[in-house]
Protein backbone atom coordinates (compact mmCIF):
# COMPACT_ATOMS: atom_id res chain seq x y z
CA UNK A 1 0.00 0.00 0.00
CA UNK A 2 2.66 2.46 1.15
CA UNK A 3 4.85 1.28 -1.73
CA UNK A 4 2.25 2.07 -4.35
CA UNK A 5 1.64 5.51 -2.87
CA UNK A 6 5.39 6.22 -3.07
CA UNK A 7 5.57 5.10 -6.69
CA UNK A 8 2.51 7.15 -7.57
CA UNK A 9 4.00 10.20 -5.86
CA UNK A 10 7.34 9.76 -7.64
CA UNK A 11 5.65 9.35 -11.04
CA UNK A 12 3.42 12.39 -10.56
CA UNK A 13 6.33 14.58 -9.47
CA UNK A 14 8.45 13.28 -12.35
CA UNK A 15 5.76 14.16 -14.85
CA UNK A 16 5.26 17.63 -13.42
CA UNK A 17 9.00 18.18 -13.37
CA UNK A 18 9.40 16.92 -16.94
CA UNK A 19 6.73 19.28 -18.15
CA UNK A 20 8.37 22.22 -16.45
CA UNK A 21 11.97 21.53 -17.36
CA UNK A 22 13.29 18.53 -19.27
CA UNK A 23 16.93 19.23 -18.57
CA UNK A 24 16.44 19.57 -14.83
CA UNK A 25 14.43 16.34 -14.75
CA UNK A 26 17.20 14.50 -16.52
CA UNK A 27 19.66 15.87 -14.00
CA UNK A 28 17.40 14.76 -11.14
CA UNK A 29 17.28 11.21 -12.51
CA UNK A 30 21.04 11.20 -12.95
CA UNK A 31 21.50 12.32 -9.35
CA UNK A 32 18.97 9.73 -8.16
CA UNK A 33 20.90 6.97 -9.91
CA UNK A 34 24.24 8.22 -8.63
CA UNK A 35 23.19 8.26 -4.99
CA UNK A 36 21.42 4.92 -5.38
CA UNK A 37 24.46 3.31 -6.95
CA UNK A 38 26.56 4.81 -4.20
CA UNK A 39 24.79 2.91 -1.40
CA UNK A 40 24.10 -0.43 -3.15
CA UNK A 41 27.23 -2.28 -1.92
CA UNK A 42 26.73 -1.37 1.77
CA UNK A 43 23.08 -1.95 1.42
CA UNK A 44 23.44 -5.50 0.06
CA UNK A 45 26.02 -6.30 2.73
CA UNK A 46 23.76 -5.07 5.53
CA UNK A 47 20.72 -7.01 4.37
CA UNK A 48 22.64 -10.22 3.74
CA UNK A 49 24.26 -9.93 7.17
CA UNK A 50 20.92 -9.24 8.82
CA UNK A 51 19.43 -12.32 7.14
CA UNK A 52 22.20 -14.45 8.58
CA UNK A 53 21.84 -12.99 12.09
CA UNK A 54 18.07 -13.49 12.06
CA UNK A 55 18.47 -17.06 10.79
CA UNK A 56 20.87 -17.86 13.64
CA UNK A 57 19.05 -15.87 16.33
CA UNK A 58 15.44 -16.87 15.90
CA UNK A 59 12.74 -15.36 18.15
CA UNK A 60 12.90 -18.34 20.55
CA UNK A 61 16.60 -17.75 21.21
CA UNK A 62 16.06 -14.03 21.78
CA UNK A 63 13.10 -14.75 24.03
CA UNK A 64 15.16 -17.23 26.03
CA UNK A 65 17.97 -14.72 26.60
CA UNK A 66 15.66 -11.94 27.74
CA UNK A 67 12.87 -13.87 29.37
CA UNK A 68 14.98 -15.83 31.85
CA UNK A 69 17.28 -13.11 33.12
CA UNK A 70 15.96 -10.00 34.74
CA UNK A 71 17.90 -7.09 36.21
CA UNK A 72 21.02 -5.48 34.86
CA UNK A 73 22.21 -8.57 33.05
CA UNK A 74 18.95 -8.76 31.13
CA UNK A 75 19.15 -5.03 30.40
CA UNK A 76 22.68 -5.32 29.02
CA UNK A 77 21.82 -8.35 26.89
CA UNK A 78 18.65 -6.64 25.63
CA UNK A 79 20.58 -3.48 24.74
CA UNK A 80 23.32 -5.40 22.92
CA UNK A 81 20.84 -7.42 20.87
CA UNK A 82 18.88 -4.26 20.15
CA UNK A 83 21.99 -2.37 19.03
CA UNK A 84 23.31 -5.05 16.70
CA UNK A 85 20.16 -6.32 15.09
CA UNK A 86 18.15 -4.29 12.72
CA UNK A 87 14.68 -5.74 12.86
CA UNK A 88 11.92 -3.63 11.34
CA UNK A 89 9.36 -2.35 13.84
CA UNK A 90 6.52 -4.42 12.47
CA UNK A 91 8.44 -7.57 13.48
CA UNK A 92 10.11 -6.16 16.59
CA UNK A 93 6.97 -4.92 18.36
CA UNK A 94 5.07 -8.21 18.22
CA UNK A 95 8.24 -10.02 19.35
CA UNK A 96 8.57 -7.53 22.22
CA UNK A 97 4.93 -8.12 23.14
CA UNK A 98 5.50 -11.89 23.23
CA UNK A 99 8.60 -11.38 25.38
CA UNK A 100 6.57 -9.31 27.83
CA UNK A 101 3.95 -12.03 28.08
CA UNK A 102 6.68 -14.58 28.73
CA UNK A 103 7.92 -12.74 31.77
CA UNK A 104 10.49 -10.26 30.46
CA UNK A 105 10.54 -6.98 32.38
CA UNK A 106 9.25 -3.67 31.02
CA UNK A 107 12.68 -2.09 31.44
CA UNK A 108 14.38 -4.82 29.38
CA UNK A 109 11.81 -4.48 26.64
CA UNK A 110 12.12 -0.68 26.68
CA UNK A 111 15.90 -0.80 26.30
CA UNK A 112 15.53 -3.41 23.57
CA UNK A 113 13.01 -1.37 21.57
CA UNK A 114 14.87 1.90 22.06
CA UNK A 115 18.30 0.58 21.02
CA UNK A 116 16.72 -1.33 18.18
CA UNK A 117 15.40 1.87 16.70
CA UNK A 118 18.14 4.35 17.58
CA UNK A 119 21.41 2.40 17.61
CA UNK A 120 22.63 0.69 14.47
CA UNK A 121 25.90 -1.20 14.66
CA UNK A 122 25.22 -3.00 11.39
CA UNK A 123 24.42 0.23 9.58
CA UNK A 124 27.38 2.07 11.11
CA UNK A 125 29.57 1.79 7.96
CA UNK A 126 26.85 3.49 5.94
CA UNK A 127 26.38 6.17 8.59
CA UNK A 128 30.14 6.81 8.71
CA UNK A 129 30.19 7.19 4.95
CA UNK A 130 27.65 10.01 5.25
CA UNK A 131 28.63 11.67 8.53
CA UNK A 132 32.17 10.59 9.30
CA UNK A 133 33.48 8.52 12.20
CA UNK A 134 33.24 11.04 15.02
CA UNK A 135 29.63 12.12 14.55
CA UNK A 136 28.38 8.59 13.88
CA UNK A 137 30.12 7.13 16.92
CA UNK A 138 28.83 9.95 19.11
CA UNK A 139 25.26 9.63 17.86
CA UNK A 140 25.20 5.89 18.49
CA UNK A 141 26.88 6.15 21.90
CA UNK A 142 24.51 8.87 23.13
CA UNK A 143 21.52 6.93 21.78
CA UNK A 144 22.74 3.79 23.57
CA UNK A 145 23.10 5.59 26.90
CA UNK A 146 19.79 7.39 26.40
CA UNK A 147 18.04 4.02 25.90
CA UNK A 148 18.96 3.08 29.47
CA UNK A 149 17.36 6.27 30.80
CA UNK A 150 14.18 5.38 28.91
CA UNK A 151 14.37 1.85 30.32
CA UNK A 152 14.79 3.09 33.90
CA UNK A 153 11.85 5.48 33.66
CA UNK A 154 9.58 2.90 32.05
CA UNK A 155 10.74 0.30 34.55
CA UNK A 156 9.91 2.59 37.49
CA UNK A 157 6.55 3.76 36.11
CA UNK A 158 5.24 0.47 34.74
CA UNK A 159 7.38 -2.19 36.44
CA UNK B 1 36.59 -4.73 -12.39
CA UNK B 2 39.00 -4.45 -9.49
CA UNK B 3 37.14 -1.41 -8.17
CA UNK B 4 33.79 -3.22 -8.40
CA UNK B 5 35.26 -6.19 -6.55
CA UNK B 6 36.59 -3.93 -3.82
CA UNK B 7 33.28 -2.13 -3.41
CA UNK B 8 31.36 -5.38 -3.11
CA UNK B 9 33.96 -7.12 -0.93
CA UNK B 10 31.74 -6.98 2.19
CA UNK B 11 28.85 -8.53 0.33
CA UNK B 12 31.07 -11.22 -1.17
CA UNK B 13 32.43 -12.11 2.29
CA UNK B 14 28.90 -12.43 3.70
CA UNK B 15 27.91 -14.59 0.72
CA UNK B 16 30.93 -16.80 1.39
CA UNK B 17 29.97 -17.11 5.07
CA UNK B 18 26.46 -17.98 4.02
CA UNK B 19 27.73 -20.79 1.79
CA UNK B 20 29.80 -22.12 4.70
CA UNK B 21 26.70 -21.92 6.90
CA UNK B 22 24.76 -23.79 4.23
CA UNK B 23 27.32 -26.60 4.30
CA UNK B 24 27.38 -26.80 8.12
CA UNK B 25 23.65 -26.51 8.64
CA UNK B 26 21.45 -26.70 5.58
CA UNK B 27 18.31 -25.58 7.35
CA UNK B 28 19.74 -22.41 8.91
CA UNK B 29 21.70 -21.64 5.75
CA UNK B 30 18.58 -21.83 3.61
CA UNK B 31 16.63 -19.76 6.10
CA UNK B 32 19.36 -17.11 6.03
CA UNK B 33 19.25 -16.95 2.23
CA UNK B 34 15.49 -16.73 2.17
CA UNK B 35 15.36 -13.96 4.81
CA UNK B 36 18.12 -11.97 3.08
CA UNK B 37 16.51 -12.48 -0.32
CA UNK B 38 13.08 -11.32 0.77
CA UNK B 39 14.55 -8.33 2.64
CA UNK B 40 16.59 -7.27 -0.39
CA UNK B 41 13.56 -7.65 -2.65
CA UNK B 42 11.38 -5.70 -0.24
CA UNK B 43 13.88 -2.84 -0.09
CA UNK B 44 14.53 -2.96 -3.83
CA UNK B 45 10.84 -2.21 -4.22
CA UNK B 46 10.83 0.77 -1.84
CA UNK B 47 14.12 2.41 -2.81
CA UNK B 48 13.59 3.48 -6.47
CA UNK B 49 10.75 5.96 -5.83
CA UNK B 50 12.57 7.30 -2.74
CA UNK B 51 15.68 8.02 -4.77
CA UNK B 52 13.73 9.54 -7.65
CA UNK B 53 12.00 11.84 -5.14
CA UNK B 54 15.39 12.64 -3.62
CA UNK B 55 16.82 13.53 -7.02
CA UNK B 56 13.86 15.79 -7.77
CA UNK B 57 14.13 17.39 -4.33
CA UNK B 58 17.81 18.03 -4.91
CA UNK B 59 17.20 19.71 -8.26
CA UNK B 60 14.08 21.68 -7.43
CA UNK B 61 14.30 22.89 -3.81
CA UNK B 62 16.02 26.24 -3.83
CA UNK B 63 18.80 26.45 -1.30
CA UNK B 64 17.42 29.72 0.04
CA UNK B 65 14.08 28.16 1.02
CA UNK B 66 15.74 25.28 2.81
CA UNK B 67 18.13 27.61 4.57
CA UNK B 68 15.23 29.73 5.70
CA UNK B 69 13.10 26.91 7.10
CA UNK B 70 15.84 24.65 8.48
CA UNK B 71 19.00 26.77 8.48
CA UNK B 72 21.02 28.48 11.21
CA UNK B 73 18.36 31.07 11.99
CA UNK B 74 15.32 28.81 11.68
CA UNK B 75 14.90 28.42 15.47
CA UNK B 76 11.89 26.54 16.78
CA UNK B 77 10.31 26.24 13.32
CA UNK B 78 13.42 24.48 12.06
CA UNK B 79 13.26 21.99 14.93
CA UNK B 80 9.57 21.34 14.28
CA UNK B 81 10.13 20.83 10.56
CA UNK B 82 13.02 18.46 11.25
CA UNK B 83 10.75 16.46 13.56
CA UNK B 84 7.91 16.54 11.10
CA UNK B 85 10.03 15.35 8.16
CA UNK B 86 11.61 12.55 10.19
CA UNK B 87 8.43 11.37 11.92
CA UNK B 88 6.32 11.12 8.81
CA UNK B 89 8.84 8.96 7.04
CA UNK B 90 8.66 5.23 6.77
CA UNK B 91 11.53 2.96 5.97
CA UNK B 92 14.64 1.89 7.81
CA UNK B 93 17.14 4.29 9.37
CA UNK B 94 19.71 3.81 6.62
CA UNK B 95 17.32 5.36 4.10
CA UNK B 96 17.49 8.55 6.18
CA UNK B 97 21.22 9.08 5.65
CA UNK B 98 21.08 9.97 1.93
CA UNK B 99 18.19 12.35 2.65
CA UNK B 100 20.23 13.95 5.43
CA UNK B 101 23.02 14.54 2.90
CA UNK B 102 20.61 16.49 0.69
CA UNK B 103 19.49 18.55 3.68
CA UNK B 104 23.14 19.32 4.45
CA UNK B 105 23.70 20.30 0.82
CA UNK B 106 20.76 22.68 1.02
CA UNK B 107 22.14 24.41 4.08
CA UNK B 108 20.03 22.99 6.90
CA UNK B 109 21.36 23.62 10.40
CA UNK B 110 23.48 20.80 11.75
CA UNK B 111 21.45 20.18 14.91
CA UNK B 112 18.28 20.09 12.81
CA UNK B 113 19.80 17.37 10.64
CA UNK B 114 20.60 15.36 13.76
CA UNK B 115 17.04 15.92 15.00
CA UNK B 116 15.75 14.72 11.64
CA UNK B 117 17.83 11.53 11.93
CA UNK B 118 16.72 11.03 15.53
CA UNK B 119 13.05 11.54 14.68
CA UNK B 120 13.35 9.14 11.77
CA UNK B 121 14.91 6.54 14.04
CA UNK B 122 12.47 6.62 16.91
CA UNK B 123 9.42 8.90 16.73
CA UNK B 124 7.88 7.74 13.47
CA UNK B 125 4.10 8.09 13.45
CA UNK B 126 3.20 4.78 11.72
CA UNK B 127 5.58 2.93 14.04
CA UNK B 128 4.14 4.65 17.09
CA UNK B 129 0.63 3.51 16.16
CA UNK B 130 1.92 0.00 15.75
CA UNK B 131 3.82 0.20 19.04
CA UNK B 132 0.67 1.20 20.96
CA UNK B 133 -1.17 -1.74 19.42
CA UNK B 134 1.42 -4.28 20.56
CA UNK B 135 2.94 -2.84 23.72
CA UNK B 136 0.14 -0.69 25.10
CA UNK B 137 -0.35 3.07 25.07
CA UNK B 138 1.28 3.71 28.46
CA UNK B 139 4.56 2.14 27.36
CA UNK B 140 4.49 3.87 23.98
CA UNK B 141 3.51 7.33 25.20
CA UNK B 142 6.22 7.38 27.89
CA UNK B 143 8.77 6.24 25.32
CA UNK B 144 7.58 8.81 22.77
CA UNK B 145 7.72 11.76 25.17
CA UNK B 146 11.16 10.75 26.42
CA UNK B 147 12.38 10.17 22.86
CA UNK B 148 11.34 13.66 21.76
CA UNK B 149 13.45 15.19 24.53
CA UNK B 150 16.21 12.66 23.94
CA UNK B 151 16.43 13.36 20.21
CA UNK B 152 16.71 17.13 20.75
CA UNK B 153 19.25 16.71 23.56
CA UNK B 154 21.39 14.31 21.54
CA UNK B 155 21.25 16.67 18.54
CA UNK B 156 22.47 19.66 20.56
CA UNK B 157 25.04 17.60 22.47
CA UNK B 158 26.67 16.36 19.26
CA UNK B 159 26.69 19.88 17.86
CA UNK B 160 28.44 21.01 21.04
CA UNK B 161 31.22 18.46 20.60
CA UNK B 162 31.82 19.13 16.90
CA UNK B 163 34.21 21.94 16.01
CA UNK B 164 33.40 24.56 13.40
CA UNK B 165 36.02 23.11 11.10
CA UNK B 166 34.62 19.57 11.34
CA UNK B 167 31.20 20.90 10.49
CA UNK B 168 32.59 22.80 7.50
CA UNK B 169 34.31 19.63 6.29
CA UNK B 170 31.03 17.74 6.50
CA UNK B 171 29.16 20.40 4.55
CA UNK B 172 31.89 20.55 1.91
CA UNK B 173 31.96 16.78 1.59
CA UNK B 174 28.18 16.64 1.20
CA UNK B 175 28.35 19.11 -1.65
CA UNK B 176 30.54 16.68 -3.58
CA UNK B 177 28.29 13.65 -3.03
Amino acid sequence: MYNYALYLLAIIFLMVSYKKDKKKTKMALKKAWKSFENIIPQFLTILAFLGMVLALLNPEVISHLLGQKAGWQGLIIASIIGSITLIPGFIAFPVAAILLKNGAGFAQIAVFVSTLMMVGIVTLPLEIKCFGKKISTMRNTFAYLFSFIVALVIGVVLG
Amino acid sequence: MKIIFKRYLGFIIILGLNIILLIINRKIGLRSISISGSNILEMAKILPPIFVLLGLMDVWTPRETMEKIMGEKSGLIGILIAFFLGSLAAGPLYAAFPIAIILIKKGAKFSNILIFIGAWSTTKVPMFLFETASLGWRFSVIRLIMSIFGVITIGYMIELFISKKEKENLYNKARLM
